[in-house]
């Protein structure tokens, strides 16, 4: 496995505010990882220092091999980055703004324009190129800043929140370009808000808190390592109390109780579980059960999971 | 490898070639901006009315000069000195991540706020002549040739020039579209501050001294002297007696201060 990005122990503070407390991370070549964590994790510090945007205090990261505060100029040859917030120029056309890219980039003036057009035709922003991005919906702003960071497609690309914000189908349409960009080669490092992104999207998922890691896996290997549920659907809500119980002292995990919806779901800790297992416990307890399952926890479950229990012992 | 997505950009520079990409950006938004460059053309339609003819009816000039003749020179200084469009579009650029995604791509750092400065010096470069053509409709004339005359314009370039550069590192210090348009309002009284509107001669001892001093007065001074327009008595101020020197060295002291200050700038990792 050859790996395009890596960070080891990188830390970054403003002020008190440790942004970055010891992020470690790796990112094979060609695949997608997703950095998720909640509001103000350390997800753009991380991004913002890879894209040599800024110095970390301590610790070190490399982007194909390139050490980021060392090779910066390097770096920024490997890069592309779309921030967490549009960074198009809204008093130009998005012709205009892919063109001064392009231009930069180094592709000459008529290969600028060449290349403009190809992006637009192909994300489907042709008809409105021609007009000042300014009157451009928010969705189609974004998928601007997404495409000016490929005007020439980077080995390595930086995702900063790209679909926050965005309509389903802008979403997919974005997720989709993603995917064409790995199928031709690009690694791509993005962080999200939305578990269902990394889900569908990402190889590998790096969920930080605090400005460290605190879990590395793919989506699979995550969901396994936090065990199985058991979901039950009772009659009536009078029930609920007597089947939370039994799930408690059955599954060994803190069940959730939804009074409305007359469900209730268990994390399975430490103990092998069954279906009919579920259903004679339940039926020992004198509470009908209407429907009983065993699943793998989402990834919102993982996240929530792994994350809130920090913020809880924060806050107490 | 199956990879085909590669990137042909050496981590070597073209400086040359940032820079144009960065020039024709300001320029392509002007383009787009005809409102805005209708009001920059009317600023000085104004100032020669509301001054030339408001004022000047009540300001008398040193020996037996025409106001407006006097007035012209000045506010062609007051054009070139109007650093705010780019120090408002620099705050806007780094406010919005606009300067975070150029810095992140391997292209010369100091090459995109030269081009910039390049763009807005030539843009300004319209603006005096579309002032000078306003003066001399209003009565403003060259009395020399058109060598001093020519001079007196690469002086107010190169002044504009300067003054873009503080325009810029100002907007990169501030970081905020709006805030800084309302420091904009704390720009204009330094211009004010000068010889520009009437002589300095009137003044108390000690605003005389600041108004003596500022470089908005010196190169007002030289354009007058440089044209063969009335100019205002000197109090013996070494700037005012020198005017063309001294708009040199102002000159070249604002950029040697504000070129490496704005470019540092640009260029270093922030936050
Ligand atoms: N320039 C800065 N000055 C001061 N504090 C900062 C700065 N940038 C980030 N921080 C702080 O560092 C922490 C991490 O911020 P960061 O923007 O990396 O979080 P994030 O995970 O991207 O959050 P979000 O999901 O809200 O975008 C926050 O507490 C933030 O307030
Ligand atoms: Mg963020």
């Amino acid at each position: 496995m050859t790996v395009a990005v890596v960070a080891e122990g990188l830390v970054r503070a403003y002020g008190p505010v440790r942004a970055l407390d010891g992020l470690d991370l790796v990112v094979p070549r060609g695949s997608v990882c997703a950095v998720l964590g909640p509001n103000g994790a350390g997800k753009t510090t991380a991004i913002r220092v890879l894209a040599t945007l800024t110095v970390p205090d301590a610790g070190r990261a490399t982007v194909l091999g390139h050490d980021v505060v060392r090779d910066a100029a390097l770096v920024r040859g490997s890069i592309g980055l779309a921030g967490q917030h549009a960074a198009v120029d809204d008093d130009l056309t998005g012709r205009e703004n892919l063109e001064i890219l392009g231009r930069m980039h180094h592709l000459g003036r008529r290969e600028a324009r060449r290349r403009a057009g190809e992006l637009l035709d192909r994300f489907d922003l042709a008809d409105a190129g021609d007009r000042l991005v300014k009157t451009w919906s928010g969705g189609m702003r974004r998928r601007l800043d997404l495409i000016a960071s490929v005007v020439v497609a980077p080995p390595v690309l930086f995702l900063d929140e790209p679909t926050t914000g965005l309509d389903p189908r802008s979403r997919t349409e974005i997720w989709t370009t993603v995917r064409e960009l790995v199928g031709a080669g690009t690694t791509v490092l993005l962080t999200t808000q939305y578990l269902e992104e990394a889900d569908r999207l990402a190889d590998d998922i790096v969920i930080i808190d605090g400005g460290k890691a605190v879990a590395t896996g793919s989506p699979d290997v995550l969901k396994n390592s936090i065990g199985v549920r058991v979901d039950v659907l009772v009659e009536t809500s009078g029930e609920l109390a007597a089947a939370a119980a039994a799930l408690a002292a059955y599954t060994g995990g803190d069940p959730e109780v939804d009074a409305a919806g007359l469900r209730i779901s268990a994390p399975v800790v430490g103990t092998a579980v069954s279906v009919p297992g579920v259903v004679r416990t339940l039926d020992a307890a004198g509470v009908a059960v209407l429907d009983a399952g065993i699943r793998r926890p989402t990834l919102d479950e993982v996240f929530l999971h792994l994350v809130r229990p920090r913020h809880e012992e924060a806050a107490a | 490898m199956t990879t085909t997505a590669t990137n042909p950009v050496p981590a070597r520079s073209r400086p040359l070639v940032d820079g144009a990409a960065a020039a024709s950006r300001v320029l392509a938004k002007l383009r787009h901006d005809p409102a805005g460059i209708a009001l920059t053309l009317a600023a000085p339609v104004m100032l020669v009315l509301v001054f030339g003819y408001i004022f000047g009816s009540a300001i008398a000039v040193p020996g037996s000069g025409d106001y407006r003749e006097f007035l012209v020179p000045g506010l062609f200084v007051t054009i070139a000195f109007n650093l705010i469009p780019a120090m408002i579009a620099m705050a806007r650029d780094s406010g919005r991540g606009v300067v975070d995604r150029f810095r992140s791509m391997p292209i010369s750092r100091v090459a995109v706020p030269f081009g910039q400065a390049a763009a807005t010096a030539l843009y300004g470069l319209g603006c005096l002549l579309l002032m000078a053509a306003c003066g001399l409709l209003v009565g403003w004339r060259i009395r020399t040739g058109i060598g001093p005359a020519l001079g007196a314009l690469g002086l107010l370039v190169a002044f504009q020039f300067a003054a873009t550069w503080i325009g810029m590192f100002l907007g990169l210090v501030i970081r905020n579209e709006e805030a800084a348009g309302q420091l904009s309002v704390l720009v204009l009284p330094v211009g004010m501050l000068s010889n520009v509107f009437v002589p300095t001669a009137g003044m108390p001892a000690w605003l005389r001294t600041i108004a003596d001093w500022n470089p908005v007065s010196a190169v007002t001074a030289a354009v007058r002297e440089l044209c063969g327009n009335p100019t205002a008595p000197t109090n013996g101020a070494w700037p005012l007696e020198h005017p063309v020197l001294a708009s040199l060295l102002w000159t070249a002291l604002l950029l040697a201060v504000f070129v490496p200050l704005c470019t540092a700038r640009y260029a270093r990792p922030r936050d």
